[in-house]
C-alpha cells in the first residue's frame, strides 16, 4: 500500500459510506452493507488509482507534444503553436478534429488486423504507463521484474506496426512494416545490453530498488554509466521511432510509411501512442540514469521526476531538430557496429565497478 | 518479396510538383526506374503563337515558380536577338543583379526542399527565412514576389528604386553570414553525409550523353557554365568562379549549389559596384521578319535554358520552342537511381532540383 492507494482508499471509504448512508435512509440495509464491504472499497480504490495514473500519464504525454512543438519551433526560428494559453490547447483541438473526422477504411484491408494495430499500440502504451512509478507513493505496481516486463512490452510495438502495415494492403505500408521489423533487430540488443550495467550496479530489476540504489550510493548512474546512458538514449530514439530513426514512417519516400492507410481517430491514437511511448522511454531513462525522483525535498519527488523527464525529452527534441533521417542499412550499421561495442564496454565498466566494490 | 513496380507520384511527398517516378524494386533495392512527366502540360508553346511578343513575357514567368525571372529573361534575350534590339548597358547590369538574386532564391528553395526530403524540417525553414529577404528585395524592385514580369524586350521595366544599393548590400551582408548556418546543419552532420555521399552516381560521360546541364553537370565534374562560356548581359565584365565538384554523387550536386550561393553574392556585389548610369530600356520594333529565326540560351538555376523563336512577319511568333533543363535532366533518373535503395530516392531526386512547370510546359 503506497501513498496513492492509501489516499484513494480514504476517498473510496468516504464515498461508499455516503452511498451506504443513502441506502440506509431508504431502508435497503443489505445494499448498504454490501457497498461498505471491503471488497467493493478495494475494487473502487484500484479503479480510481488506475484512472488517476492514466489521466496523469496521458496529460503529460499531451504536454510532451506541446513541448515538442514549442521547442522545435524555437529551434527552427519560429514560435510554435499559439492556440490558447501558450499554445497548450492546440493538442486538444487536434484531438477533437481527429475525433470528428469521417472514418474511412479502404476496401482491400484485412479489417480485423487493420483495426487491431492501433488498439495494440494504445494498449501497450497504457500498460507502460501503469508499470512505471512516478515515485514510491505514486505507483500502480511494484514488480520485481519490472524493467524486464517494460522492455518486453516495448518490443510489441514493432509487431503491431508490421501487422498493421501488412493488413493495410498497400505497397508503402508493407515496406514501412518490414522496416519496423528490420529496425527492431538493430537496436534491441544494444538497448538491453546498456540496461544490464545499471541492473548490475543496482542489483535489481525493480525500478524502485534501482532508484533507491542511486539514492544510497549518492551518485546517479549517469556518472559511472555514461556510455550506457549514451547508448540507451540513441537506442531509445529508435525504440520510439523518432527522427533520425523513424524509418517505418519515412514520409519522404514512403508517404506516411505504415500509417498511410490510417485516418481520423485511428491516426490520432497512433500519434498519441507514439508520444506515450516516448514519455515511457524517457521515464525509464530518468529512473535508470538520472536518479528517478531523487532530488532535494523542498518539492515533491513526483515533480522532480516530471521535471527531469521533460528535460530529457527536450534532448530528443533537440536531436530531432538537428538531424536527418538515416536509411535502413545505416541503422543496422549504427546498431551493430557502433552501439553494440559501446554497450559491451559499458557492461565491462559496470562489472569492474561492482567487483571493486565502489558502488 | 519478388520484384514489384512502385509508383512514387504523381501525388507523393518526394515529388516536388506533379510527376511520377516509377521504380521497380526488389525488396528495397531499385532495379529499374522510369520517370513519367507530363501531368502539368499546359500547351505553353502553342499558346505563345496567339500572343504578341510583349504579351509572352508574363507567360514566361509562369514556366517555373522557383526561378520565374530567369525564364522571362531568357525569352527577352531571344526576342531581342530576333528583333535586333541592343540593350542599354545599365539594363544589362540590373538584369545580372536580379538574375543572381533569383538564382539565390531558387537555390534556397531547393535546399529547403532537400531538407524535407531528408527528414529535417529545420533545413526547410532556415533557407526559406532568408529567401524571404530576397523576395522582399524583388518586391521593392518590381512589386511582385514570385512572378516578376520585370525584364522587357530591350531592357527592364523600370529603373532600380532609391536605396537599392543599400538594401541589397545589407541583405547580402546578412545572407553571407547565414550560409555557414546551412553548412553547419548539413555538411557538418554525419547523418547528412551518410545520406548524400556515394548515392546517385552520374559520371561525366553519362551526364554529357544524357544532356544534363547546370549544377547537376558541374556536380559530375564537367567545367561548363554558359555565364562564362557564352556570356550574355554583363557576365563578361564580371569576375567569378565556376563551381565544379568531381565526386559525381548527390553530395557533389549539393556542394555545387552551395558554392554557387557564395558566387552569386560575389557577382551581385561586383555588378552593383560597376553599374553604369544611363537608360534602362529602349523601344523594340513591333514586328519580326517573316521566316527569320533566332535562339538564346542562359544559365538557369537548374541548367541550360534555351529558347528558339521563328518570326511570322507580324507581332506574333510563328513558333516558340523551349528547351527545359529539368526535362532533359530527369531522363538521367534511371541511371542515377539504379542499384540504390528506396530510401535513397529522396536524396538523389532532391539533389537534382526538380521543377515541373518548365518540364511539362
Amino acid at each position: 500500500m503506497n501513498g496513492l492507494f492509501i489516499f484513494l482508499q480514504g476517498i473510496s471509504v468516504w464515498l461508499m459510506s455516503i452511498v451506504g448512508w443513502v441506502f440506509d435512509f431508504i431502508t435497503l440495509h443489505g445494499f448498504a452493507d454490501w457497498f461498505r464491504s471491503p471488497g467493493v472499497v478495494f475494487f473502487l480504490t484500484n479503479f480510481l488509482a488506475a484512472l488517476v495514473v492514466f489521466i496523469v500519464g496521458f496529460l503529460i504525454s499531451i504536454t510532451f507534444i506541446w513541448e515538442e512543438r514549442k521547442i522545435l519551433g524555437r529551434l527552427m526560428d519560429r514560435r510554435g503553436t499559439q492556440v490558447g494559453v501558450l499554445g497548450l490547447f492546440q493538442n486538444f483541438a487536434d484531438g477533437l478534429k481527429a475525433f470528428i473526422k469521417e472514418i474511412i477504411i479502404p476496401d482491400e484491408v484485412d479489417k480485423w488486423i487493420y483495426d487491431a494495430a492501433p488498439v495494440i499500440l494504445i494498449g501497450i502504451s497504457c500498460l507502460l504507463i501503469g508499470l512505471i512509478p512516478l515515485s514510491p507513493d505514486f505507483a500502480l505496481a511494484n514488480l520485481n521484474g519490472g524493467l524486464l516486463l517494460i522492455f518486453a512490452i516495448f518490443s510489441i510495438a514493432p509487431f503491431a506496426i508490421l501487422i498493421g502495415g501488412w493488413a493495410s494492403n498497400n505497397k508503402y505500408t508493407i515496406m514501412g512494416g518490414m522496416r519496423a521489423a528490420a529496425q527492431l533487430i538493430s537496436y534491441e540488443v544494444p538497448l538491453l545490453l546498456s540496461l544490464v550495467g545499471v541492473v548490475i550496479l543496482a542489483g535489481s530489476f525493480n525500478l524502485m530498488d534501482i532508484v533507491q540504489a542511486q539514492q544510497q550510493a549518492g551518485v546517479w548512474f549517469i556518472i559511472p554509466q555514461f556510455l550506457g546512458c549514451l547508448v540507451f538514449m540513441v537506442a531509445a530514439i529508435a525504440e520510439v521511432e523518432r527522427i533520425p530513426f523513424d524509418l517505418p514512417e519515412a514520409e519522404a519516400e514512403l508517404v506516411e510509411g505504415w500509417q498511410t492507410e490510417y485516418g481520423g481517430m485511428r491516426f490520432g491514437l497512433i500519434m498519441l501512442s507514439e508520444y506515450v511511448r516516448g514519455y515511457a522511454a524517457s521515464m525509464v531513462a530518468v529512473i535508470l540514469f538520472l536518479g528517478g525522483w531523487d532530488g532535494p525535498s523542498f518539492i515533491w519527488p513526483e515533480i522532480w521526476f516530471i521535471i527531469k523527464v521533460f528535460i530529457l525529452f527536450a534532448v530528443w527534441i533537440w536531436v530531432r531538430g538537428a538531424l536527418m533521417r538515416v536509411t535502413t542499412k545505416q541503422i543496422l550499421g549504427i546498431g551493430w557496429k557502433r552501439l553494440m561495442p559501446l554497450a559491451l564496454i559499458n557492461l565491462g565498466i559496470a562489472i569492474a565497478i561492482k567487483m571493486a566494490g565502489w558502488l | 518479396m519478388s520484384e514489384m513496380w512502385l509508383n512514387m507520384g504523381p501525388q507523393h511527398p518526394m515529388t516536388h510538383g506533379l510527376w511520377n517516378l516509377r521504380v521497380k524494386i526488389d525488396g528495397e533495392t531499385i532495379t529499374e526506374a522510369e520517370p513519367v512527366v507530363g501531368y502539368l502540360h499546359r500547351g505553353w508553346e502553342k499558346l505563345t503563337e496567339t500572343r504578341t511578343f510583349p504579351q509572352i513575357i508574363p507567360m514566361a514567368d509562369r514556366l517555373c515558380y522557383g526561378a520565374s525571372l530567369s525564364w522571362s529573361h531568357c525569352y527577352c534575350l531571344t526576342a531581342e536577338k530576333l528583333l535586333d534590339v541592343e540593350v542599354p548597358e545599365r539594363a544589362k547590369y540590373i538584369r545580372t543583379i536580379v538574375l543572381e538574386a533569383q538564382r539565390i532564391g531558387s537555390h534556397l528553395m531547393w535546399l529547403a526542399a532537400l531538407g524535407t526530403d531528408l527528414g529535417s524540417y529545420t533545413v526547410f525553414l532556415y533557407p526559406m527565412r532568408e529567401r524571404e529577404l530576397f523576395l522582399d528585395l524583388m518586391q521593392d524592385l518590381c512589386g511582385a514576389r514570385l512572378t516578376y514580369n520585370y525584364p522587357r524586350i530591350g531592357g527592364v521595366r523600370n529603373d532600380v528604386p532609391a536605396n537599392f544599393e543599400r538594401d541589397f548590400t545589407r541583405v547580402l551582408n546578412h545572407f553571407e553570414k547565414k550560409i555557414p548556418d546551412y553548412e553547419a546543419l548539413c555538411d557538418e552532420s554525419t547523418v547528412f553525409h551518410m545520406r548524400m555521399d556515394d548515392v546517385g552516381k552520374l559520371t561525366a560521360e553519362q551526364a554529357i550523353n544524357l544532356g544534363v546541364t547546370g549544377p547537376n553537370l558541374r556536380g559530375s565534374g564537367v567545367d561548363y557554365d554558359i555565364r562564362r562560356d557564352d556570356p550574355y548581359d554583363a557576365y563578361s565584365q564580371i569576375d567569378f568562379n565556376v563551381c565544379v565538384q568531381k565526386s559525381c554523387d548527390a553530395y557533389a550536386r549539393y556542394r555545387v549549389r552551395m558554392d554557387e550561393l557564395y558566387e552569386s553574392v560575389n557577382i551581385i556585389r561586383q555588378a552593383i559596384k560597376d553599374m553604369p548610369k544611363g537608360p534602362v530600356r529602349v523601344k523594340p520594333p513591333r514586328n519580326a521578319v517573316k521566316g527569320k529565326s533566332d535562339w538564346a540560351h542562359t544559365e538557369d538555376p537548374r541548367g541550360e535554358a534555351f529558347m528558339y523563336i521563328i518570326g511570322n512577319g507580324d507581332d506574333h511568333p510563328y513558333r516558340l520552342k523551349v528547351r527545359s533543363p529539368i526535362f532533359v535532366t530527369v531522363s538521367a533518373a534511371a541511371w542515377m537511381l539504379k542499384g540504390y535503395k528506396v530510401a535513397d530516392v529522396p536524396a538523389i531526386m532532391g539533389s537534382v532540383d526538380m521543377c515541373l512547370g518548365e518540364t511539362d510546359r
